[in-house]
C-alpha cells in the first residue's frame, strides 16, 4: 500500500472511533446513533441467526434482475440511439435531467399495473440504471478512434469482426462505467422501493426497524447494504483505473 | 436560435406522443393523459394551498443548493490545490458518492427529527460529493504554470482561488453544478416524500397514498419540468464555457 493509502486507512479508522466515542460516551443519544462496535455485533447477529437471510436473498435477486435487464436493454438502445443522431438529439435533453425525476413516485403505480410482487421493485430499479447504461454506451461509440475503424476497413474485417476485434475493445472501458454506475443505482431503487411499500426485502426490514425504535437492528442492515455495495463498488473502481491506465497507455 | 426553437419544439412534441400512448395502452389508472394531467396542474396552481407547499419546497432546495455548491466548491479548491490531500482523500469521496444515500434516510431523521432541516441535509449530502469531485479534478488538472505565476506574484491562497483557480477551472466547475444541482433536488424531494408535512413531495406522497394518479403526474411533470429547463440552461452554457477554453 502507498503512503496515501496508509493515511486514508488511519483517516478512515479515525473517523469510526471518534464516532465509536461520542456514542459511547454519550454525547449523542442512543436512540440517535449506536456505537459502530454494536453495528458490526448486530450484523454478526444477524448473519449468524439466519433470520434476515429470506430478505437479503429476495433483494438480491431483485438487485441482479434489474441490473442483468438494464445493462441489456440500456446496451442494445445505446447503439440504437448512436445509429440514429436523429432521434438522439430528440433524447438528449431528457437524458440529461433524467436523474433529477424522483422516479418512486411511479412506484404505486406499478403495484397497481403488476401487483405486490417483485415486478415493481424489478421495474424501479430496471429505470433508475437503464439511462446511465444508455449514456455510457453512446459516450464509448462516440470516442472509437477513427484510425481504428480505418484499420478495420482496410483490412477488410466484416461488420462482426469489426464489432468484436475494434468496438467493443474500445467501448470497453466506458460500457464498464455504465455497468459500475448501473449496480449503484439499480440498489437504489430497489431499496428505495421497499423502503415505500413492501412486505419483505432488506429495504423493507430497515423501515420495519426505525418504525419500531429498533436502532441495533436497523444500523446493522445499514451497514450490511453499505458495506456491500461499498465493496462491490471499489472492486469495481480499481479494475476500471486498471482499464483506464492500460488504455492510456496502449 | 430558430433551429433551437424547432428543436426545443420537437422534443415537446416527441414527449407528449410517446406520453399519450402510454396512456392508450394502460389507460387512466396508471397513466393520465397529457391533457387531463396538465389541467389538474392548471387547476392546483390555482389555490393558495399549492403555493405554500412550492414555497416551502423552494426553500428546503435553495439552502441544500447553498450548501452543496459553496461546501462542493470549497473542498474542491483544497483538496485539488492541495495535492497529497486530493490524494488521500478522493478515493473516500468516491467511495461515499457511490453509496445508496436513500438508505441513510433513517439516519437523517434521527440526526435532524422530521421537517426542513432533514430536507436540507438530505438534498445537501446529495449535491456535495459530485461538486467537490469535479472541482478537485478541474484545480488538478490546471497548467502548472497558473500556480507558479501565483506563486510569483506571492497571492494569498484566497486570492489564488478566487483570481486564478476558479477563473481557470470554470468549465468543469459549472459541469459540477450541473450534476449536483439535480442530485440535490432530486435528494430534497426524497426527503419530502419520506419525511415531511409540506412541501411539492409531500403532495405526491399524500396522492400516492390515496392514489390520485393524476396529481402525482401534476406535480411530476411540474417537478420534471423545471428539472428539465434549468438543466438545458446549464448545459448551455456549461458547452459555451469548453468551447471558450
Amino acid at each position: 500500500m502507498t503512503r496515501y493509502g496508509w493515511i486514508r486507512l488511519g483517516i478512515v479508522v479515525g473517523f469510526f472511533g471518534w464516532l465509536e466515542a461520542i456514542a459511547r460516551l454519550g454525547f449523542v443519544k442512543r436512540t440517535t446513533l449506536i456505537p459502530p462496535s454494536e453495528m458490526a455485533t448486530s450484523l454478526v447477529d444477524i448473519l449468524a441467526s439466519g433470520r434476515m437471510n429470506h430478505d437479503i436473498e429476495a433483494t438480491l435477486l431483485t438487485v441482479a434482475a434489474a441490473l442483468s435487464s438494464a445493462v441489456t436493454v440500456g446496451f442494445v438502445a445505446g447503439i440504437i440511439l448512436h445509429r440514429l443522431p436523429p432521434l438522439r438529439r430528440l433524447m438528449d435533453p431528457l437524458f440529461a435531467a433524467y436523474y433529477a425525476v424522483p422516479h418512486f413516485v411511479f412506484y404505486p403505480i406499478f403495484i397497481v399495473l403488476f401487483g405486490m410482487t417483485r415486478v415493481p421493485l424489478v421495474i424501479l430499479g430496471f429505470l433508475f440504471a437503464v439511462v446511465a447504461m444508455i449514456i455510457n454506451t453512446m459516450n464509448g461509440l462516440d470516442r472509437i478512434p477513427r484510425v481504428l475503424l480505418k484499420v478495420a476497413r482496410t483490412n477488410r474485417l466484416g461488420p462482426v469482426q469489426t464489432a468484436w476485434y475494434v468496438v467493443l475493445p474500445s467501448t470497453a472501458p466506458y460500457l464498464f462505467t455504465g455497468v459500475k454506475l448501473s449496480v449503484a443505482y439499480s440498489f437504489i431503487g430497489v431499496i428505495a422501493g421497499e423502503f415505500i411499500l413492501s412486505g419483505i426485502g432488506i429495504g423493507h426490514q430497515i423501515a420495519y426497524a426505525y418504525d419500531n425504535f429498533d436502532n441495533r437492528t436497523m444500523y446493522g442492515l445499514l451497514l450490511f447494504i453499505l458495506t456491500l455495495v461499498t465493496t462491490v463498488n471499489m472492486g469495481l473502481w480499481s479494475y476500471e483505473q486498471r482499464l483506464l491506465r492500460r488504455r492510456s497507455r496502449g | 436560435m430558430r433551429d433551437r426553437i424547432v428543436h426545443i419544439g420537437s422534443v415537446l412534441l416527441f414527449v407528449f406522443v410517446v406520453w399519450q400512448v402510454l396512456h392508450w395502452i394502460t389507460g387512466s389508472i396508471a397513466v393520465t393523459s397529457p391533457a387531463e394531467t396538465v389541467s389538474r396542474l392548471a387547476e392546483m396552481m390555482r389555490t393558495p394551498e399549492f403555493w405554500g407547499h412550492a414555497q416551502e419546497t423552494l426553500a428546503a432546495f435553495s439552502q441544500a443548493l447553498a450548501i452543496a455548491l459553496g461546501g462542493g466548491l470549497v473542498i474542491g479548491l483544497l483538496l485539488g490545490g492541495w495535492r497529497p490531500a486530493g490524494l488521500v482523500f478522493e478515493p473516500i469521496l468516491i467511495a461515499i458518492y457511490s453509496i445508496p444515500k436513500v438508505t441513510l434516510y433513517p439516519v437523517i431523521l434521527l440526526l435532524f427529527g422530521l421537517g426542513l432541516s432533514a430536507k436540507v441535509a438530505f438534498g445537501a449530502i446529495h449535491g456535495i460529493i459530485p461538486v467537490a469531485l469535479f472541482t478537485l479534478n478541474a484545480v488538478r488538472s490546471l497548467n502548472p504554470v497558473y500556480m507558479r505565476a501565483s506563486r510569483s506574484m506571492r497571492l494569498t491562497s484566497g486570492q489564488t482561488a478566487l483570481r486564478i483557480l476558479i477563473p481557470a477551472a470554470l468549465p468543469e466547475i459549472v459541469t459540477g453544478f450541473r450534476v449536483g444541482f439535480s442530485l440535490t433536488l432530486l435528494g430534497s424531494l426524497i426527503g419530502e416524500l419520506f419525511a415531511s408535512q409540506r412541501g411539492l413531495g409531500f403532495l405526491i406522497m399524500r396522492a400516492v397514498n390515496v392514489y390520485d394518479v393524476k396529481t402525482i403526474f401534476a406535480v411530476t411533470l411540474l417537478i420534471a419540468a423545471i428539472a428539465v429547463a434549468v438543466n438545458s440552461a446549464m448545459l448551455a452554457l456549461d458547452q459555451r464555457l469548453h468551447r471558450r477554453m
